[in-house]
């Protein structure tokens, strides 16, 4: 394609994402420089149908005049990403310094907010994709080999997970577990104990999201790999049978690396989903024993009722680095195999 | 004294009653637009205010939303500003006078004071900011015939006696878990840590100051205790909030609880629970707390607020409005939706758990700019030391340095 036509071709695109994409994150990332402003604070009293305190309020003027002075707030640099509530290179190095074992300097690793985050995060992520990726081909597989009849509703079921809002699926899920609900109860009379709790112990929370996650995405896996089979060429599946490759040799010699190019895409997508997790850590309430990198920037925007929109800024643009770092191994992958079918 | 306060103002109500029916709206043809929760108190008020003086505005509007607290600061900043009033509690109010949203009354109060109840306005530095007209608070729910089975004679009075209380009912093998509380990881610990706090006359902050002070002795006792009550709470007890604990007590799995008032009608009433559970639940004062002579709960209040950035004509149109809704009758009408700080209110039995709460002299919710902080630090921090993981005095350092940390980003230290 010439270069002219090819521009003409991306422009809306293009200009869609600058709009849409790229501005925002350069705001969020300039934002993410800027501490507020010094509040002005006034030593006064309250009174009400309680009676008097004394207590301190802020001097809005006073304060609004420094706005208008710099109406991004202070220059606050980098700073605001290597404070405790981020990567904490001060508590990290005295953590370092202070104790003998690793064990020790561990415990005060996931004691940090951020970090306690990102090992759910990476947990949940290295957890869910490879799982998801192994049962969506073998769901997609067996549909794949069922009597035409049965092909459309096995289909529609295999899908029903996805059709429901994560919000609502998880707390429906919730509900299950809770000790009173269908779930819970079962495994508190299986076990015998009836003071076990799903949600009380930190390893069957963890246990819990990561389930939920699978049975959540499992459905975009299933029916990507399901449309990829509908491809594989008949005659390469006749050679290899002829060649007298079983049912087993044909899947990993000639569907899977067939079906490889698909694989990357779906990898990416869930990597980039599963880094991303939220609305499970919401709605199972499970802050207690897990949080993930997009719920600190939630809490940071919602919790104190005054957003930290530096905090906030700092957090998404590290779950950005975050993404590009997880996905290179499957860009470069992609972009070796483009360039060698181009040439 | 509140209730005698009260009766007295009932009568005083009687004589205002005929004013009510030419309720005073102020400038005619206004646009009132208010922001506001949503629980029926709410709506009680706001109805009233619409059957008076809607006719007289060009425009009525009232968005009742439990987001209110999420989207107030921004829906005020513009000019004119979304709203021209929100109802709010100590909390908010705070949290919109940051950034000078909410405009002093004093003229209006002027003006209208005879058709303000007293002992109502609430005044900072010598402004009215807001008019308040229901109280709330945390207290003790009790059941009396499962005390009773467990031996405990009275209604326990402090947190030493729940504990024991629990224990006994324990120990009887009436109930694993007797006690329900609101734990769940976020604002509800951190208020379970406030409450407690403040019955150990604790104090938030270095006086004048954003310093926070709080890893000291009445800290790490306020933590204390909230160990050994989780200790008798459902093992589920972090993800519980007040829809849980309620169905708890309804249900009749909980013997003993701290909840807010606002749920005692709802426990009462003839729905989702049964006679057994209702006819035997006792409301009574928050418990106080290691030989405090105060109930340790926070006292709130919910009232009328209104907006900087709208006009004077529309800012008088909206609290004249509001104002008229706060009639002896609306409060008959809807007697047991709050603890009411008006005219007309005759305190039932839902009432008795808050009213004993302010008679005891129970602290209010600190008005302070930068408690949002604070409370957001210790819902996120406190857990670990629940689950066991971490010494109090490290759970405690870690609030101060959570908070010193954002803090310093909102600007209130350096």
């Amino acid at each position: 394609m010439k270069h002219r036509t090819f521009f003409w071709f991306i422009l809306p695109t293009l200009s869609a994402m600058i709009l849409f994409i790229a501005l925002p994150i350069v705001s969020v990332f300039i934002q993410s420089l800027f501490v507020e402003h010094e509040q002005v604070l006034v030593v006064s009293e309250s009174c009400g149908p309680f009676g008097c305190t004394p207590t301190t309020t802020v001097d809005t003027a006073a304060t609004a005049a420094l706005q208008e002075e710099q109406p991004l707030g202070r220059y606050n640099g980098l700073n605001t990403y290597i404070n405790r509530s981020h990567l904490a290179f001060v508590e990290v190095g005295e953590a370092w310094r202070s104790t003998e074992t690793f064990g020790a300097f561990w415990k005060q690793i996931i004691n940090l907010p951020f970090y306690r985050a990102l090992i759910f995060t990476l947990t949940y992520t290295a957890v869910v994709t490879p799982v998801v990726i192994a049962l969506g081909l073998a769901i997609a597989v067996g549909v794949n080999n069922l009597p035409r009849i049965l092909k459309g509703p096995s289909i529609f079921i295999s899908l029903l997970p996805f059709l429901v809002t994560p919000l609502v699926g998880s707390l429906i899920l919730f509900w299950m577990v809770d000790s009173d609900g269908v779930i819970g109860a079962t495994i508190q009379r299986i076990f015998n104990d009836p003071s076990l709790s799903l949600k009380a112990s930190t390893a069957l929370t963890w246990t819990m999201l990561i389930v939920y996650g699978v049975w959540h995405t499992l459905p975009f896996s299933f029916i990507t790999f399901y449309a990829g089979l509908q491809t594989v060429p008949e005659d390469t599946m006749e050679a290899a049978m002829i060649d007298g490759a079983s049912k087993w040799q044909r899947m990993i010699h000639v569907v899977v690396p067939h079906l490889a190019p698909l694989m990357s895409f779906v990898t990416l997508m869930l990597l980039m989903d599963n880094f991303r997790v939220f609305e499970p850590i919401v709605s199972f309430k499970a802050e207690a024993h897990a949080t993930s990198l997009s719920w600190i920037i939630y809490n940071d925007l919602r919790e104190s009722g005054n957003p930290l929109y530096g905090s906030a800024g700092a957090t998404s643009m590290m779950t950005i680095i975050g993404v590009v770092i997880l996905l290179t191994p499957v860009l470069i992958r992609t972009w070796r195999d483009f360039n060698r079918k181009a040439h | 004294m509140l209730l005698k306060r009260l009766a007295a103002a009932s009568l005083f109500a009687g004589l205002m009653g005929s004013a009510a029916f030419a309720a005073n709206c102020g400038p005619e043809g206004q646009s009132i637009r208010i922001l506001a929760s949503d629980f029926p108190a709410i709506h009680a008020v706001v109805n009233a205010a619409r059957a008076n003086c809607a006719d007289a505005a060009a425009e009525f509007t009232a968005n009742h939303t439990t987001e209110a607290r999420q989207i107030m600061n921004a829906a005020l900043t513009p000019n004119p500003a979304e709203y021209t009033s929100v109802i709010l509690a100590n909390a908010t109010l705070t949290q919109l006078m940051n950034d000078g949203l909410v405009r002093p009354l004093n003229d209006l109060v002027e003006k209208y004071k005879d058709s303000i109840p007293p002992n109502v306005l609430i005044t900072i530095d010598g402004n009215v900011m807001a008019v308040a007209f229901m109280a709330n608070s945390q207290h003790l729910f009790s059941r009396k015939d499962i005390l009773e089975q467990a031996g405990v004679d009275s209604i326990p009075a402090s947190y030493e006696e729940v504990l024991e209380a629990a224990e006994k009912i324990r120990a009887a093998g009436i109930m694993e878990h007797p006690i329900a509380m609101n734990l769940q990881t976020g604002w509800n610990v951190g208020e379970v840590f406030n409450m407690i706090y403040l019955g150990h006359g604790g104090e938030f902050f270095a006086p004048g100051s954003a310093e926070p002070s709080i890893n000291n002795e009445q800290g790490i006792a306020t933590l204390e205790t909230m160990k050994a009550l989780a200790e008798y709470a459902h093992p589920d007890h972090l993800t519980h909030a007040s829809n849980e604990t309620q169905g708890l007590w309804e249900s009749g799995q909980a013997a003993l609880a701290v909840m807010w008032g606002s749920r005692g009608a709802p426990i009462l009433d003839d729905e989702g629970s049964t006679e057994e559970v209702t006819s035997n639940t006792v409301l009574s004062a928050a418990p106080t707390v290691g030989g405090g002579s105060i109930p340790a709960a926070t006292l709130w209040w919910d009232g009328i607020s209104i907006a900087s950035n709208v006009s004077d004509e529309e800012a008088e149109a909206t609290f004249a409005a509001l104002i008229s809704g706060l009639t002896p009758e609306m409060v008959a009408e809807n007697n047991d939706d709050a603890v009411w700080l008006l005219p007309g209110f005759e305190p039932g039995p839902a009432a008795a758990g808050v009213a004993g709460t302010v008679q005891g002299g129970a602290r209010p919710y600190p008005m302070i700019p930068q408690i949002g902080l604070l409370h957001a630090a210790l819902g996120s921090e406190l857990t670990d030391f629940l689950k066991g993981g971490e010494s109090a005095e490290q759970a405690l350092s870690d609030v101060e340095t959570a908070y010193r940390t954002s803090a310093k980003e909102a600007g209130f230290l350096k």
